[in-house]
């Protein structure tokens, strides 16, 4: 019988029997990132349409100085609260997105056709309250501009005098591409499960057998170590590969639990796309597993292996990362670099895009390739004298 | 049969083995006995090739280690000082992964181990998960997948460290029966009675050199004395001072 199937059976046999192992590699790891993903979403996008669809309730001093505005304001969705003694402390203690005060002057300047000014107390540091801000300023600008047209008729002018220039806005996004600027972090999750569905096995297949003190006598038999070592590596990918699996079926069933459709966005989380990050991770899964097993081979104990690899596994977060941070074009070359070339392909993805054959054979080739030279390296460490050495 | 030729090892600083020569002949005991740290693992780390040798030659049945590591191995039962099992195996897994390992025929290889079962008098744990075996229980697995392919070299670093009496004895009736059965049995022990009941020939190692190589008999008559414990005294002492 084939050596490494011998191994990779009986090591699947065994940690299949393992409880700690079958809920990291096949129950928590995969299903992590779906649940938190769809709770996430879930919070976002309801905030996001709250705030958009909710009156907008924002506290105004002297709101008697101008009833017409207040009037205006008010068919537009704005509900006026109590006026706060003190605007500038309201709105740095966040007790208010912003302050509307409209000055006791307001009426006499508006009476001579003078600007009559109205002031917005707010704090543009507070990123996440510029919603509401931004939603009253353009309540004012509207009912400026409206009065100001209306003006100009009185005074037998086109009130078109007042804008010379026009800005017709043609948006090119589609509801898909929406969605994917949204959902950019989503291939690290998939990266993550491959990492997490291998690492205990990973940890167990050589610091683990070298603490129990059974690999010297592993060795002992007239099997060449890389046909052991491929053996190990298999079994490590087939829990990766089955942890893949479970997370990208999860993520399609969580794609109907976010309620992008009501954001105007489309998610494509069909078998077609859960087949196509399949193919573009496989390159990843097998470098992963030679890459877990060659820090695991150099950690002298079980422990030390499961550090190491608890640091690595936020190195594959850096391209997600980066590419979020500082989004940049994505080039032919990207597809070429292993992790990266997973990230922008499956943004592609997600966006409603394609990926070309010859960007997937790109993929493919430059991944393999990286990952059986880092199953070469594993196998040299592997085939050193230390290895086997327990104590 | 097993030949080995003025073996060095050295780990750094520290010379383990410093030109061991020795033979242990088919349908012989022989006994490795020396002092905790004298070198023996090392020595037979070598033999079965998990470690090369800095210089020197290891043969096994006439096949040089260093030629051929796969079929030194082929022909070697080994009990390694580490003798771990995977413990989420039963015993009866645990021998057939090294079975197929070595590559016996599925037929055979239940054969051998029912008969190894039998002997090794493993029946009532042989099916239950190795979490929970005794010493004695772990060491009989690990013997018993040591030698599912029938080797005609048997290999055993300490066979009963961590035994008790009566698994002890059990333990030596089991090495005179590979011995009657003509194959070459080697082990190491650091207790001198044991290596004195059971050995027809010891080779005595201190300071990684061989400082005996004898039967019993011989060696009680070398150093007059008709204890041998007192003569492996006798000989380890004027070994330390032959180096110094």
């Amino acid at each position: 019988m084939n050596i490494p199937l011998v191994v990779l059976l009986k090591e699947v046999r065994e940690n299949l029997r393992d409880k700690r192992t079958l809920i990291n590699a096949l129950l928590t790891g995969p299903l992590i990132g779906p649940l938190m993903f769809v709770m996430i979403m879930n919070v976002v996008i309801s905030r996001q349409l709250d705030q958009a669809e909710a009156p907008l309730e924002l506290p105004v001093i002297g709101a008697s100085n101008a009833p017409n505005l207040l009037e205006a304001l008010r068919q537009q969705g704005f509900a006026p609260q109590p006026p706060v003694a003190d605007p500038i402390a309201a709105v740095r203690s966040r007790d208010a997105a912003a302050v509307l005060r409209i000055p006791a002057d307001f009426a006499s300047s508006w009476q001579k056709g003078d600007p009559a000014q109205v002031e917005v107390y707010y704090d543009s540091s507070r990123r996440d309250l510029l919603q509401p801000v931004n939603r009253l300023k353009t309540m004012l600008e509207r009912y400026s501009r409206v009065n100001g047209a209306m003006r100009l008729v009185a005074r037998g002018l086109s009130p078109a005098l007042a804008s010379p220039v026009v800005v017709g806005e043609r948006d090119q996004s589609t509801p898909q591409s929406r969605a994917g600027a949204l959902f950019s972090i989503l291939p690290y999750f998939f990266v993550l499960t491959v990492f997490i569905g291998g690492m205990y096995l990973a940890i167990d297949l050589t610091p683990g057998e070298r603490e129990r003190q059974s690999l010297e006598p592993l060795f002992a038999n007239p099997v060449p170590r890389f046909k052991l070592l491929l053996g190990k590596i298999g079994a490590i990918c087939v829990f990766s590969v089955s942890s893949l699996l479970i997370c990208v079926t999860a993520f399609t069933v969580a794609g109907h639990f976010i309620p992008t459709a009501r954001l105007g966005m489309d998610l494509a989380l069909g078998p077609a796309f859960a087949l196509e990050v399949l193919v573009l991770m496989l390159p990843l899964v097998l470098l992963l597993a030679a890459l877990q097993t060659l820090v695991a081979a150099f950690s002298r104990s079980y422990r030390e292996a499961q550090t190491y690899l608890g640091i690595l596994m936020l190195v594959p977060a850096l391209p997600s990362v980066l590419l979020s941070v500082m989004p940049v074009k994505t080039a032919a070359w990207m597809y070429a670099v292993p992790l990266l070339g997973q990230q922008v392909g499956i943004t592609e993805l997600l966006m409603g895009g394609a990926v070309t054959a010859a960007q997937l054979a790109t993929c493919l080739l430059c991944g393999f390739g990286v990952a059986a030279l880092m199953l070469a390296v594993t196998a040299r460490v592997y085939g050193s004298e230390r290895l086997a050495i327990s104590a | 049969m097993i030949q080995v030729e003025n073996l060095h090892k050295a780990f750094g600083e520290i010379r383990a083995v410093e030109g061991v020569s020795f033979s242990a002949r088919d349908g012989e005991i022989t006994g490795l006995l020396g002092p905790n740290g004298a070198g023996k693992t090392t020595t037979l780390r070598m033999l079965y090739t998990l470690m090369r040798p800095d210089a020197g030659r290891v043969l096994v049945d006439g096949i040089d280690a260093a030629v051929d590591p796969l079929a030194v191995r082929r022909r070697l039962g080994v009990l390694p000082d580490a003798r771990g099992l995977y413990k989420r195996l039963s015993a009866r897994e645990n021998i057939d992964y090294f079975a197929r390992l070595q590559g016996v025929p599925a037929a055979e290889s239940t054969r051998r181990r029912e008969a190894l079962i039998e002997v090794l008098e493993m029946r009532d744990f042989a099916d239950r998960r190795a979490e929970g075996y005794s010493q004695g229980q772990r060491v009989k697995t690990a013997i018993a997948r040591a030698l599912i392919h029938d080797p005609r070299n048997v290999l055993l670093d300490e066979p009963t460290n961590g035994l008790d009496v009566m698994a002890t004895r059990r333990m030596r009736s089991f090495l005179r029966d590979l011995r009657a059965e003509g194959r070459c049995v080697l082990f190491s022990s650091h207790i001198m009675q044991e290596v004195a009941q059971l050995c027809d020939r010891i080779v005595i190692i201190a300071r990684g050199r061989v400082v005996a190589d004898e039967s019993p008999q011989a060696l009680r008559l070398q150093t007059g004395e008709v204890n041998l414990e007192e003569a492996f005294v006798k000989i380890i002492g004027s070994g330390e001072g032959l180096a110094a």
